[in-house]
């Protein structure tokens, strides 16, 4: 009894060892279920929006089952902003290709002279492809928002 | 300042609810939204973009726009509040 007590002084308010069980296994399957919403945006409802909160959302619970600096080692500042502005770029970097390759900004089936897949293939794939661009952002700048606020800007070990 | 503030939110408010009750009734056949694009949409959607559900179709090919600058505004925020909020420690 004396050593629970000890042991639960030096923890921190509101972490609790049941929690930070239930998160470390719930979040493998929290971003499976990002990704599956993600790119089953052509057949269900959803998308890189919704799909890319969900990713954003598994670091969340990460950083606040624990603490920030363990969310930040399992995917670190620089990573994460390397992938929001990746999903950007992807985003406008499509658009700007179709326009190189002969068709309007953001029609896809330009980019049939590149990979032939034909015009409408295209239009389906371009649509995937955006919606990954879509979900990288959304997760990073979820996460980023997240870590900045919940830490006042100083990266510690926040909430 | 704040009383003049909450007269305003309020005038405002209600005009906005004013202004709703010229919609057109929740689901009607006749309603301008539903006769020109929507038709379009359900009827060619799944044939010019082979994706079976309309609001993916919508949102990333005829609405790419949207959806393009959409993100660019999240990015926007990010991006301020990261360079607004993010320190070196002291």
């Amino acid at each position: 009894m004396k050593l629970l007590q000890e042991r639960t002084a030096k923890l921190k308010l509101g972490e609790s060892l049941i929690i930070q069980t239930a998160v470390r296994i719930m979040v493998p399957f929290i971003q499976l279920f990002g990704l599956y919403v993600i790119v089953h945006g052509h057949y269900s409802p959803g998308g890189g929006f919704q799909g890319g909160v969900i990713l954003g959302a598994s670091f969340v619970a990460l950083a606040l089952a624990f603490d920030q600096k363990f969310s930040m080692q399992l995917m670190s500042e620089r990573v994460n902003g390397v992938l929001g502005n990746l999903g950007a770029l992807i985003f406008v970097g499509t658009a700007v290709l179709c326009a190189l390759f002969g068709g309007l900004f953001l029609d896809y089936s330009a980019l049939d002279k590149l990979i032939p897949l034909g015009p409408i293939g295209w239009r389906s794939f371009g649509i995937f492809i955006i919606e990954v661009g879509v979900g990288l952002a959304v997760m990073s700048i979820m996460v980023s928002l997240f870590w900045d606020i919940g830490s006042n800007g100083e990266m510690d070990e926040g909430l | 300042m704040k009383a003049l503030a909450f007269v305003a939110t309020l005038v405002t408010g209600a005009i906005l609810l004013y202004g709703t009750m010229d919609f057109p009734a929740w689901g009607d056949p006749q309603a301008p939204a539903a006769t020109h694009l929507s038709n379009y949409y359900i009827e060619n959607a799944v044939a010019e973009t082979h994706v079976p559900n309309l609001v993916t179709a919508v949102l990333g090919d005829y609405r790419g726009y949207d959806t393009m600058f959409e993100t660019v505004v999240i990015y926007c925020a990010g991006l301020a509040v990261v360079s607004v909020l993010r320190r070196k420690k002291t």
